[in-house]
């Protein structure tokens, strides 16, 4: 069993839909480009940030984490049968981050300054932290994915017509990319995770700073603890989720093996973040805002008692077991997670004065979900092509 | 002589080279600008009369389409709660007088110029900094738009061009900087016929505020607003109400952003946690990666290369499989020199 392109056809009706709702966001998308934030968005001077950066930035990154567990669960401690779900995981967590990088320059007002962080910093910024990593660890990923597509072309290099003269030295080239890239590639993997741990966290301290401006729910210093064992948490029940689904639509066998196997794992991890949720509650003493059952109360239940049901979920063999069982848990933890995120950078977020509660625009939906349909449409694309799901 | 000042020279220069590795580089940094002579005004709001000049000289000030002064007199806009945006650097609201209903409170609201900004500290590029007169400024140059500045802001006051795509501006009130060094007042003190607005040093004008309190307790509440809220602001307040009712933030004595730079340099702390984090990692993967070599060899020894990938009933789970694919992809990675890799991968072509 080794990873190799995926032999299925790239268009089916649900490819299509996928198209509809990737070519919807791309108009809205355009009209954003073309007139500004306003035009698109329902953000103001109350919310400054929405959706975007809710759903597309934060939970993009938090969902792309299953990239760093793997890697760490596979060539960190170096447990060799979770080599087939290192590349899928590295496929996801490589298009999850270029995605949010996206995301990122969409959402900014002066886009064309994106690079500025590079040159002028902040130490003192959350902000500055999360996207100087971002942009490091997106590097990595890209590092990491090489000797994927090195694979694909090393002995297989066939230039057309009077090219062909360079097949030879193009090969050779590859060979030696490929090559230094076995020797050095522990440092990118490493470096992927403590990247990864940095700013998950990080990402967590970027709301600290608004304050009251923030509902004690959600408010407290260990929310970059928070964030960071969320993030963990939902790495592997990501991987499952996709490669669940990833062998339903090329009709292969589902890797119920490994699966179960990286399923036992996750409730552990999910008693350890619930465990710090809920005792920081009990130092902040927040109890009593649940009690008023208003909308942040229930979104923060919601939030919770997702999580609470898949940990209960995921303590039995039953769950790991079965691919059926295991879809759901992972699907679970993975609406907790995204749920968590929005709560915290939109249900959180009550500014001091503001006339009317934010909620998102058809314009800024229509640019996620477009931008999501678009993100499967390449992952498609991309295993068809590319070794990356192994297979029998 | 001159050897003594080489000598403090270096002495000099050492110890500014220690405090620089072992102090708290950016609490000094920040400690420094809040220099004794920081500028402030003193915004007397029973003074105020609500006449709105100071929003006509504002606009004027920074080029920005006004009204003419006629206009300001109208006194329907007073009726609704405004904010300050991109047409308006400084707005005046008005606010009910419990104790003389024919005299309503004004408070024109800007800027704070906080002694310790959170916009400053969120800046992700740094646009945004705290002078040494204690003004706060932004920098056009720098700015990507990313509004976390109005995220972290706790009195919510930058505001954004959301109706353009090229060149949004971040707006606040910068403290007439470029007035006040052609030696002019800021516009709004400048113009306020009634001098409810007082400019001079933050230190003279907490000593006039304190004065005006405590002389008249009549119309004034024991309240300056502004001179410990979030660690102190250029900016500050004295009214007859509490300043929650003019819809003032009511906050706590902490700087904004003391907890947020706190973890920040918590989890940074000279790099020292995260090249930690990478040794251990390193470690790990070493020791790891050896003990399955030597499994690896064993097993070559004992069951000379077996192939049965299925086979793992009642035999050690980790180390059959852990063996098989160890080989099968494995070796795309770091483990392999890249000739063999492609070798191995023709001839295992399950
Ligand atoms: S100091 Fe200058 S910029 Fe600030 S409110 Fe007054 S006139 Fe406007
Ligand atoms: S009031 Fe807001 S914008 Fe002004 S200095 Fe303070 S934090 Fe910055
Ligand atoms: S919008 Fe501009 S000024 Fe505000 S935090 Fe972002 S880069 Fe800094």
């Amino acid at each position: 069993m080794k990873p190799a392109p995926v032999k299925h056809r790239f268009f089916t009706p649900g490819v299509i839909i996928l198209a509809v709702l990737a070519l919807n966001g791309l108009i809205f998308l355009a009209v954003r480009f073309i007139s500004g934030l306003g035009a698109v968005t329902n953000l103001d001077n109350n919310t400054p940030w929405g959706l975007w950066i809710g759903v597309d930035v934060a939970a993009g990154v938090a969902l792309a984490a299953g990239g760093f567990t793997s890697a760490a669960l596979g060539h960190v401690i170096h447990r060799e049968h979770y080599h087939a779900i290192v590349r899928p995981a590295l496929l996801t967590a490589l298009l999850g981050y270029t995605f949010v990088a996206f995301a990122v320059c969409v959402d900014i007002g002066r886009f064309y300054y994106i690079w500025h962080p590079l040159i002028m910093w902040n130490g003192n910024s959350a902000l500055f932290e999360v996207g100087i990593c971002v942009m490091i660890y997106m590097t990595v990923l890209y590092i990491e994915f090489l000797p994927i597509v090195t694979e694909k072309f090393m002995g297989k290099v066939n230039l057309p017509g009077f090219l062909e003269t360079f097949n030879e030295p193009a090969d050779k080239l590859l060979r030696m990319l490929n090559s230094g890239l076995s020797k050095t590639m522990f440092i990118f993997i490493i470096a992927g995770v403590v990247l990864s741990t940095l700013h998950q966290s990080s990402l967590g301290t970027l709301m600290v700073i608004a304050g009251q401006k923030m509902h004690p729910l959600w408010q407290t210093p260990v929310l970059p603890l928070l964030f960071l064992l969320s993030a963990i948490a939902v790495g592997f029940p990501m991987i499952i989720f996709e490669s669940l689904i990833a062998s339903r639509s090329f009709k292969m066998k589902p890797e119920m093996k490994i699966l179960s196997r990286l399923g036992s794992m996750v409730a552990p991890i999910l008693g350890v973040y619930l465990a710090v949720k809920i005792g920081d509650m009990f130092i902040s003493d927040d109890f009593k805002y649940i009690l008023k059952f208003d909308v942040p109360a229930w979104m923060f239940m919601a939030e919770t008692g997702l999580i609470i049901i898949a940990f209960v979920l995921f303590l039995s063999k039953e769950t790991t077991r079965s691919p059926g069982r295991l879809f759901l848990a992972s699907s679970l933890v993975i609406a907790g997670v995204l749920l968590n995120r929005i709560n915290n950078f939109i249900v959180a977020y009550k500014p001091l004065y503001d006339p009317v509660a934010y909620f998102p625009s058809f314009g800024e939906i229509s640019v996620t979900v477009g931008c999501i349909a678009l993100l499967v449409l390449i992952y498609r694309a991309v295993v068809i092509y590319f070794p990356v799901i192994s297979h029998k | 002589m001159k050897n003594l000042n080489r000598r403090d020279f270096l002495k000099t220069a050492a110890l500014g080279a220690a405090a620089a590795t072992l102090g708290t580089k950016s609490a000094k940094a920040s400690e420094k600008l809040l220099s004794e002579d920081r500028l402030g005004v003193l915004v007397d709001t029973s003074v105020c009369v609500g006449c709105r000049h100071c929003e006509w000289a504002c606009r004027l000030a920074h080029n920005m389409p006004s009204p003419a002064l006629d206009y300001y007199s109208n006194p329907t806009v007073l009726k609704e709660f405004r904010r300050p945006d991109k047409t308006a650097l400084t707005v005046v609201n008005e606010f009910e007088n419990d104790k003389n209903p024919n005299l309503p409170i004004h408070v024109k609201i800007q800027c704070m110029h906080c002694d310790h900004p959170a916009c400053v500290s969120a800046c992700i590029v740094g646009a945004l900094t705290k002078n040494e007169d204690g003004s706060v400024v932004w920098d056009d140059g720098k700015c990507i738009g990313c509004r976390y500045c109005m995220v972290a802001c706790q009195f919510q006051i930058p505001t954004y061009d959301y109706d353009v795509s090229i060149d949004p501006h971040i707006r606040k009130c910068d403290f007439c900087t470029e007035r006040r060094k052609e030696g002019q007042l800021p516009a709004c003190v400048n113009i306020c016929p009634n001098e409810a607005l007082v400019f001079g040093k933050r230190s003279e004008i907490l000593r006039i505020a304190k004065n005006r309190t405590k002389r008249k307790p009549d119309i004034y509440i024991n309240h300056i607003y502004g001179e410990s809220e979030i660690g102190g602001t250029s900016w500050v307040y004295i009214a007859g109400k509490d300043f929650n009712e003019l819809k003032m933030p009511p906050l706590g004595k902490n700087p904004a952003p003391g907890i947020s730079e706190a973890i920040q340099h918590g989890i940074f702390a000279y790099f020292v946690p995260p090249v930690t984090l990478y040794a251990l990692l390193g470690t790990i993967m070493w020791v790891t990666k050896r003990r399955n070599e030597s499994a690896d060899k064993d097993k070559h020894d004992h069951h000379s290369d077996s192939h049965d990938h299925h086979s793992d009933s009642g035999r050690d789970p980790y180390r059959t499989s852990g063996h098989n694919t160890y080989r099968d992809s494995g070796h795309n990675t770091y483990r392999d020199s890249g000739l063999s890799t492609d070798k191995d991968t023709k001839g295992d072509n399950l």
